[in-house]
């Protein structure tokens, strides 16, 4: 993944220079370790700027909508399995047109669990680089040498799709695609708990939540002009620290993801207070999984579940 | 100036004692972060925190404060009348705030008490509460307090500000109300004064010179704001924002609040909670006009409102005490660090 970097460059230096793309869409270093931050690249001296590691955990496809100033731009964006997914979905869902963007594709490695790092530290990390699959995280009072594999993000420990499922280029060559025999060992055991168990794991799970909607913001298919937790006429929902509104807007956004969230793991990864958002979304996907054999963002050409009728429906009530 | 030496063996005992008058504030572990929470039953202060990822500013100001209550039934004389909520303005104590946690409640205040306007519900709050700081022996990589005019022993809004000495806390007792938590903690062993200012003023400049990060603010006052406004640069700041209020609620200065009815069968409550300036909503108009409808002029006016809008009216410095928590929470790592060394040395381009 580190001599990817190269390769974005030069794809991107040739974008802008033959004015096939107005910006190129990218991640740029952060000022603090681990940290990246999304950057639109509009000129050749800023081509440097960009860089791809395994701290470039937000999601990129985000950035496309507020990015297309117009109808005949067209921009570049870097895109790893879960952006391209996200791509598609933005094209499949009407949000933007496959000719206003091109895609510089990223087969990724998976992206390193921040928090869990974090935690190995009694004091604040300083430093951060990775070779391979070595990362070497530093703090004050100690070096740790850590194998990436061992910190992946939950999400990207458990992808099947780490290469992009649609792009114009690839910054580096295809990986190997993980298979799982089950691939929602989580959802299995939050399913495995009574009723009373899964209410407590819920609430305890969203009982930091300072609902400043970084979640929702990160994440790329939460588009709507004006989310329903906005809505002043009519109000949904109130918007103070109320359990129940608080839990109304974690649950009622991750149904309007069902069918169409890609697992990118952008909203955990840019929770302040570490809550695991994807355990609401999680089993949405496993049941499309299971219903329809859908996946998101991986077809162009299919719709998603929930906006299709079919006849043949098995089952009786939709008839 | 008093000084009082704590063992730490009797740490716990004092803070018990403490508890027969007010109710405790302080650091404690969650999952993976420390918060500061109620201290309830016999959960002590977590003393060895290196930062918390909220700041104490919910202790006087939570995040959602109920103002005014009435009642919709007709059959009630004062029905639709809304009238002021019995808020518990029992004496409370928040033990181990950091000094420019400290500060930024001091920075609060200047908006919530002034002469004209006296918010009842922060005033109230706020004289309900003594501060007992924990100086910072060794300031994390992100903290640039000393640049704010805070710094990890500075004393501004602490009752008590207290030295970590392995085995004991040396304690400055900064005001009355910080003597009367003391002697009912029963702390009351006096410690020399000359031999005390002397341990602090060694411990206070190792600290300091330990700190890394810094910021240049000198020059933001001769700006104009007009200048600053139409500098070149907010769209880049502004990029990468996903208009989240992580910055804003983990802020230890961030004042604004927003107000809602609502009724529950019979029972209407006016309540007010954090808002941000982050959100389109925060300035939308009735008419559905925006005065800040892009990103980038959001961006710009929590830097400037920071920055310059409040230099300029309170001429104490800036509305940033230097914690380091928006640089670190930012989902996309907008660092106001460079933004403001930005601002101060942006000269305009004729």
């Amino acid at each position: 993944m580190n001599t990817c970097i190269n390769k974005i460059r030069e794809l991107s230096l040739e974008l802008l220079e033959k004015g096939e793309v107005e910006k190129v869409i990218g991640f740029a270093n952060g000022t603090i370790p681990m940290a990246t931050s999304p950057i639109a690249v509009t000129s050749k001296q800023d081509i440097e700027k960009l860089v791809f590691n395994s701290t470039c955990g937000l999601n990129l496809a985000n950035y496309l909508k507020q990015s297309l100033k117009n109808q005949k731009s067209k921009i570049a964006v870097i895109a790893k399995g879960c952006d391209a997914r996200n791509i598609v979905t933005h094209i499949t869902e009407n949000q933007v047109r496959r000719n206003q963007v091109y895609i510089i594709g990223v087969p990724c490695n998976g992206m390193i669990d921040k928090v869990k790092i974090a935690s190995l530290f009694d004091d604040e990390i300083t430093s951060f680089s990775e070779d391979g699959d070595t990362l070497t995280v530093k703090s004050s009072l100690k070096e740790e040498q850590l194998s990436k594999k061992d910190y992946l993000r939950e999400n990207c420990s458990l992808c099947m799709h780490r290469n992009p499922a649609i792009y114009d280029a690839l910054a580096a060559d295809l990986v190997e695609e993980q298979t799982f025999d089950n691939p929602y060992p989580d959802v299995d055991k939050i399913e495995a708990m009574d009723s009373d168990t899964k209410w407590q794991y819920f609430s305890d799970l969203t009982k930091n939540c300072i609902r400043c909607y970084a979640c929702r913001n990160a994440c790329p298919i939460c588009y709507c002009p004006t989310c329903f937790v906005d809505e002043s006429g009519p109000q949904w929902v109130g918007k103070g620290q109320n359990k129940t509104d608080v839990d109304t807007f974690h649950f009622l956004r991750a149904f309007h993801c069902a069918g169409r969230c890609t697992d990118c793991g952008a909203c955990v990864e840019a929770c302040p207070m570490d809550i695991n958002v994807r355990a609401f979304t999680r089993k949405l996907n496993k049941d499309s999984f299971e219903m329809f054999g859908w996946e998101a963002g991986l077809s162009l050409s299919k719709r998603p579940p929930l906006d299709t009728y079919n006849p043949d429906d098995p089952d009786d009530f939709i008839k | 100036m008093k000084f009082i030496t704590i063992d730490k063996k009797d740490w716990a005992k004092g803070i018990e004692n403490s508890r027969e008058t007010y109710r405790l504030f302080g650091p404690v572990k969650d999952k993976n972060g420390f918060l500061i929470k109620s201290l309830e039953d016999d959960i002590l202060p977590d003393m060895d925190y290196h930062d918390s990822v909220m700041s104490a500013k919910s202790v006087l100001f939570p995040q959602t404060e109920k103002m005014l209550k009435t009642t919709l039934d007709e059959s009630q004389e004062d029905h639709h009348i809304m009238k002021r909520v019995e808020t518990d303005t029992s004496l409370r104590a928040v033990v181990g705030i950091r000094p420019y946690d400290a500060k930024a409640i001091e920075i609060v205040n200047l908006n919530f008490d002034t002469e004209d306007y006296r918010d009842p519900y922060w005033c109230d709050a706020y004289k309900a509460t003594t501060f007992i700081g924990l100086g910072i022996n060794k300031p994390g990589p992100f903290d640039f307090s000393t640049s704010t005019g805070s710094g990890p022993f500075s004393e501004e809004g602490l009752d008590v500000l207290l030295a970590d000495l392995d085995d004991k806390y040396l304690a400055k007792v900064l005001t009355d109300k910080g003597d009367t938590f003391m002697a009912t903690c029963r702390f009351e062993k006096v410690a020399d004064e000359k031999e005390s200012l002397a341990l602090f003023d060694i411990l206070r400049k190792e600290a300091e010179n330990n700190i890394v990060s810094k910021i240049d603010t000198d020059k933001l006052k001769e700006k104009t704001i007009l200048d600053l406004h139409e500098a070149p640069f907010w769209d880049d700041i502004a990029f990468s924002c996903i208009n989240c209020g992580t910055c804003t609620f983990v802020c230890p200065t961030c004042w604004c609040f927003d107000i809602q009815d609502e009724t529950k069968r019979q029972s209407s409550f006016r309540i007010r909670n954090w808002d941000t300036c982050m959100s389109p909503m925060f300035t939308i108009h009735a008419t559905g006009h925006n005065p800040r409808d892009t990103k980038t002029q959001r961006v710009r006016q929590r830097f400037m409102h920071k920055l310059k809008y409040f230099l300029d009216k309170y001429d104490q410095g800036i509305m940033c005490v230097g914690c380091g928590r928006c640089v670190k929470s930012c989902p996309v790592n907008i660092d106001i660090r460079e933004v403001c060394n930005m601002m101060n040395s942006y000269e305009k381009q004729e």
